[in-house]
């Protein structure tokens, strides 16, 4: 298992942007062969969503991907299972909501997590003071769960955040659910800047970024961006592993440019 | 330790309830909490939510000894008569709370969620009193089956916004509406419309809806003497029972919930996450929330409020489980019976009565049920499932 952390703290020191894209996992029969095309194309870590009944904080574009997912009949064990046979090179962290973590019970699910080599987890409606059930038993077995901080975290807070974070802070750039935005909104910018200032852990910006012009703009101020709703509307357009890595490539070349 | 029906600590029933929000909606939850703590302790601001509630919407409510109902059962029935408020369901005593405090925070808009439309009707009624834009999120299901609770909406000036992800129903109008709401915070309340969700709002609503409980509670005690041997009450998220509950909790009385077949959380569920709160839930082997399936579109929620769990998990309140049919035959009794018609909701309350009297509900019991809403909502529904049966008879 490669660690979130210092994998990616490692390209940062060496002076290059980071690119997280998100997948829908179990989302279409070549959804693994789309994990080693954005890895190809440049991703320094993969974020794979375990789809969930009730995706509270996404918007339309995941939402879609996640039923889609389901009505195939994928489920935690599924993903994993999947994922177990994979080496990509990279670090991955999955994406879920918290009841699959809780209705498998936190022991299980990090088991699980273990055995498909998967360093770190994002639990969107996991709030702080609700996760210690999950970070004691996730702390021990060196799984990174990575934080949330949002443009309405108060200063005091999201520092108390960025030092509980693992893997990278994921700074949450627009008040609002996941998806693609006509623009880079002014709040990824000033929660960039904010959390920089805070903290000295890796800062990724997801929410709102869509393209290589908004990843580039992003990236003045923060680390490097998580690309999710942008790359999954092509893959629910059925672009595939080929479309996935024509995007993650430009993707990469905005950020490196 | 949680205080029973007094104030949680930190949103916790027991190990129910809970903050299991998004990072962007944690703030916005602080600051209803506050906000109501400043305001539920303020005495100026209590009497102007209950002289609201007197004056606007019609309380106190009666209690009505059903003597036909209780002739026929051979127990003693008397009915909280919820339906008898302005816009005919419990449902508003926790809307004119929350629009008040919305008022309070400076906010100018109020978004809710619905399910049979009776929380968006009185949101909309709310709304339109104190001057507030008004948007309800409804599944498209729901928004099918019950046209008439849309068009009473739109009629009080509420935008009505059909929700067409997951199961479009109830649980899904929840999600969205947290979603627009996170999006909308400096200007928005998210008014839920029942004893769930994240923290303050399960505790919130059943201090807002605890009126009904402690008017019951002294109607009785005036009327007849003593408590109730049976306090009875249905249950979807659980709003009805939480305040009818709440007056009757620290008496003698038994407390019964009553869940719909199809959606019984509390009787077939296992302890999740969703919603922002932790609470029995319909789930699958891996955590995948199911549907509720109900006649009733306001029990149609795969969860239920977590004070519900914490009370069945320490043997305080019990909660029962009712067929649609039983349901139907009850809406039935209680019309011919009693000249009351009552909503679907109640009407599982009262299936479970006629079931269980001389059972469960031994003979000569005094019994108190909240009639929460009345029927004139279902009618369609109903006509459609015994319209024909009935004509024969």
């Amino acid at each position: 298992m490669i660690s979130l952390e210092s994998s990616l703290e490692l390209k940062r020191l060496q002076g290059s942007k980071l690119l997280v894209p998100y997948i829908t996992g179990g989302l279409d029969d070549e959804w693994t062969d789309v994990l080693r095309a954005v890895v190809d194309a440049g991703a320094d870590a993969v974020e794979i969503g375990v789809p969930f009944s009730d995706p509270m904080i996404d918007g339309p574009t995941v939402q879609e991907a996640s039923q889609r997912s389901l009505d195939r009949g994928t489920t935690p064990l599924s993903v994993f299972s999947e994922l177990r046979g994979i080496d990509l090179g990279v670090p991955t962290a999955v994406m879920t909501y918290y009841n699959v973590v809780h209705h498998a019970g936190p022991k299980r699910f990090a088991g699980w997590m273990v055995d498909a080599g998967v360093s770190g987890v994002i639990l969107p409606d996991l709030c702080f003071e609700e996760s210690d059930p999950w970070r004691s038993v996730a702390d021990a077995l060196r799984l990174e769960t990575v934080q949330l901080v949002a443009p309405s975290t108060a200063e005091d807070r999201a520092k108390k955040l960025c030092d509980a974070s693992k893997g990278f802070v994921y700074a949450v750039g627009v008040m609002g659910t996941t998806g693609e935005r006509a623009n880079v909104q002014e709040s990824a910018l000033e929660i960039a800047k904010r959390l920089k200032s805070l903290s000295e852990k890796t800062i990724l910006v997801g929410i709102g970024v869509s393209n290589p012009e908004q990843a580039s703009a992003v990236s003045e101020f923060a680390d490097g961006v998580v690309v999710g709703s942008a790359l999954v509307r092509r893959l629910l357009e059925g672009q595939g592993p080929k479309g996935a890595y024509g995007f993650v490539s430009e993707l990469r070349s905005a950020l490196d440019g | 330790m949680n205080t029973l029906m007094g104030q949680p600590h930190n949103g916790r029933f027991g190990e129910f309830g809970g903050r299991f929000v998004p990072e962007s909606l944690f703030r916005a939850c602080e600051e209803v909490e506050s906000f109501f703590e400043k305001f539920w302790a303020d005495d100026d601001f209590v009497e102007e939510y209950r002289q609201i509630l007197s004056e606007y919407a019609g309380r106190p409510t009666p209690l009505t000894h059903a003597k036909r109902l209780s002739s026929q059962l051979g127990v003693e029935v008397f009915l909280k008569r919820e339906d008898l408020t302005h816009t005919g369901s419990h449902k508003i005593n926790n809307v004119i709370g929350q629009a008040l405090l919305t008022v309070k925070m400076g906010k100018s808009r109020i978004i809710a969620e619905t399910g049979a439309g009776q929380h968006g009707v009185a949101t909309a009624t709310a709304a339109a009193l104190f001057g507030l834009e008004c948007k309800v999120y409804m599944g498209e299901v729901d928004v099918k089956r019950q046209a008439l609770n849309v068009f009473r909406m739109q009629l009080l000036g509420a935008e009505v916004i059909p929700v067409s992800s997951g199961s479009k129903t109830l649980k899904d109008a929840v999600n969205e509406a947290m979603r627009a709401w996170v999006s909308e915070l400096d200007t928005t309340h998210y008014c839920i419309g029942s004893v769930m969700g994240p923290h303050p709002y399960p505790y919130m609503v059943r201090e807002f809806q605890r009126v009904i409980g402690e008017e019951a509670s002294d109607q009785f005690r005036s009327q007849h003497g003593g408590s109730p041997d049976f306090v009875l009450a249905c249950v979807g998220g659980g709003s009805n029972a939480a305040g009818t509950f709440a007056g009757f909790v620290d008496s003698t009385a038994k407390l019964i919930g009553v869940e719909p077949e199809g959606g019984a959380a509390i009787g077939k569920g296992a302890p999740g996450v969703v919603h922002g709160m932790r609470s029995n839930l319909l789930q699958d082997e891996f955590g995948q929330v199911e549907e509720a399936k109900s006649i009733s579109a306001g029990l149609d929620y795969p969860g239920v409020g977590p004070e519900h769990s914490y009370l069945a998990s320490i043997g305080r309140a019990s909660y029962r489980a009712v067929s649609d049919d039983e349901v139907l035959e009850a809406v039935v009794m209680l019309s011919r019976l009693e000249g009351i018609v009552p909503a679907l909701e109640p009407a599982h309350a009262v299936a479970y009565l006629a079931r269980e009297a001389g059972k469960e509900i031994p003979k000569g019991s005094k019994v108190v049920l909240t009639m929460s809403g009345r029927g004139d909502k279902d009618a369609e529904v109903v006509a459609s499932m015994i319209g024909a049966r009935l004509g024969e008879r």
